[in-house]
């Protein structure tokens, strides 16, 4: 479906995360974010690259991955992206939504 | 004289080795097995025993009777894997060469990767049922228990057979029921999922059940530590959970050989193709069961689909043909679900846990995602198929190690 982001029309799936990475950028990311409400800093932006570069080399993503990420600790990481860390953040980087799988 | 070499004689080790001697010629290959415990146990039995529904001897066999008799078994620990150098090396020093190797080393708990679980109250209200220690302990606890907060608990996935603390639960509800104590038990389950289970339409119809059954969902908990001063578990969010008795499934991860040897992931599982089944790292070494880090559920069924392929797959590699890429993360359980009911789910990578009739399209008897006596009854006849079938190698009838489509309302998974 479709969804007007920062006055475009982006391809979004029932949850609201993006279907196409190609349409991100730091407008989209911020808007999205607002929604969240999180507001973007250093820290996040950080954390947004690494969850994208993590997302890229098809490595899933965990709240262990986040510990051993080097980045930020767990307990950041849930006061920067409040109300479920990894869901929360993976919209906002513009990456599905990470299957706890099995 | 070649050698083919099995590392773990539990469920997937002991399938292979009983497959692989009847394929490869007595002549040309030597075939090893080397796992360091006598005891081969009947893990899914774990589950049954906190209940006294099954015995301590239900649960347990020496593991040299299912070893055929060619099959050279070696008791030891294994001390490493060297892979450039193609040979394993043993803790007595022995060292082991081998043209094939197959890693079937499993999955173990880790309570020591939470602060305060395996602390001071572990085996006193604090519990696991995934060893045979746990569910002991745990079923003594559970005959004297005069009630209170039971949580139901899931550290952090993947965990093997995902729908055992749920099968827990609802053993529970009816435990508690029967000896007439369930207004005296609260029981709530916490998971670190969204839902009941990893699946949509599956979580569903069990989320039903868990309200039926008067159990609590605490969903999305990510565990930072169990403060076991106050008896409560803590997550991330610093939401609080207090308890009782607090039965937890652990972080389960590889055999820390793997660890040591440099060939896992974050969790020690070992990194293998998803289709088939050849390690990523190396392609003379294959892995198989919950040792590698496949997206599927670690299962003993997933175990015993993956051996009929691996077997082929391995003949293949001998003969220098392409390996089939046919593993398609067939996976086949009943989930016990109290009463002396249970409902069977039936799935793969991309086909979800459907309603339909198994294994016969459209008669069954066995109904998919429905609760059912007869369900049930598979259930308990499984553990006779498992010690004399399944671990034999021994083909189930009408089971295939792809999923079936027919007879079933299907729907994809995105």
């Amino acid at each position: 479906m479709k969804k007007l982001i920062a006055n475009r029309e982006i391809e979004v799936n029932e949850e609201g995360y993006l279907v196409d990475f190609q349409q991100w950028d730091k407008e989209i990311c911020e808007c999205i974010a607002d929604e969240c409400n999180v507001v973007m800093s250093e820290k996040h932006w950080e954390v947004v690259e690494y969850l994208q570069d993590k997302h890229k080399s098809e490595e899933p993503l965990s709240i262990r991955g986040i510990k051993r990420s080097g980045v930020i600790n767990i307990k950041e990481f849930y006061n920067l992206f409040p109300g479920g860390p990894l869901k929360v953040s993976t919209k906002i980087a513009g990456i599905p939504k990470p299957k706890s799988c099995i | 004289m070649k050698n083919l070499l099995i590392l773990g004689a539990g469920t997937a080790g002991t399938m292979m080795a009983n497959h692989l001697v009847k394929k490869l010629p007595t002549q040309d290959w030597k075939i090893t097995i080397v796992d360091q415990y006598k005891t081969h146990y009947h893990q899914p039995g774990f589950l049954f025993l906190p209940f006294d529904i099954y015995t301590t001897k239900q649960v347990k066999k020496n593991g040299k009777k299912f070893i055929p008799k060619r099959v050279d078994y070696i008791q030891e620990k294994i001390d490493l894997i060297e892979p450039e150098q193609n040979q394993v090396k043993l803790e007595n020093g022995e060292l082991i060469a081998y043209d094939i190797l197959i890693i079937a080393t499993g999955t173990k708990i880790a309570p020591e990767e939470i602060e305060g679980m395996k602390g001071p109250k572990w085996q006193d209200n604090i519990f696991d049922f995934y060893t045979y220690e746990g569910a002991k302990a745990l079923r003594n606890k559970l005959r004297e228990w005069d009630g209170g907060k039971l949580v139901v608990h899931i550290t952090e996935m993947p965990i093997k057979c995902p729908v055992a603390p749920l099968e827990f639960a609802f053993l529970a509800d009816s435990f508690f029921k029967n000896k007439g104590m369930r207004d005296k038990v609260d029981i709530t389950y916490v998971t670190p999922l969204s839902g009941a289970f990893t699946k949509p339409k599956a979580t569903e119809a069990l989320h039903h059940l868990l309200e039926e059954k008067s159990i609590k969902e605490v969903t999305d908990f990510n565990i930072e530590r169990v403060d076991y001063e106050n008896n409560k578990i803590i997550d991330y969010a610093d939401v609080e959970v207090p308890y009782d008795l607090l039965v937890t499934v652990p972080t389960n991860m590889g055999d820390q050989l793997i660890e040591r040897s440099g060939m896992g992931d974050d969790l020690n599982f070992v990194p293998t193709d998803k289709a088939t089944l050849q390690t990523k790292a190396h392609e003379n070494i294959f892995a198989i069961g919950d040792a590698t880090n496949l997206p599927a559920s670690k299962a003993g069924s997933v175990a015993h689909f993956e051996a009929e392929i691996l077997t082929d797959n391995i003949l293949r590699y001998i003969e220098g043909k392409p390996l089939k890429e046919e593993f398609d993360g067939h996976a086949n359980c009943f989930v016990e679900t109290g009463n002396g009911k249970a409902l069977l789910i039936d799935f793969n990578y991309t086909q979800e846990p459907v309603e339909g009739t198994f294994p016969f399209p459209g008669v069954g008897p066995l109904k998919l995602l429905k609760e059912s006596r007869s369900n049930h009854m598979g259930k308990m006849a499984f553990r006779w198929v498992y010690w004399n079938m399944l671990i034999k190698g021994i083909h189930i009838p009408f089971v295939s190690a792809t999923m079936s489509e027919k007879g079933k309302k299907l729907e994809q998974v995105n």
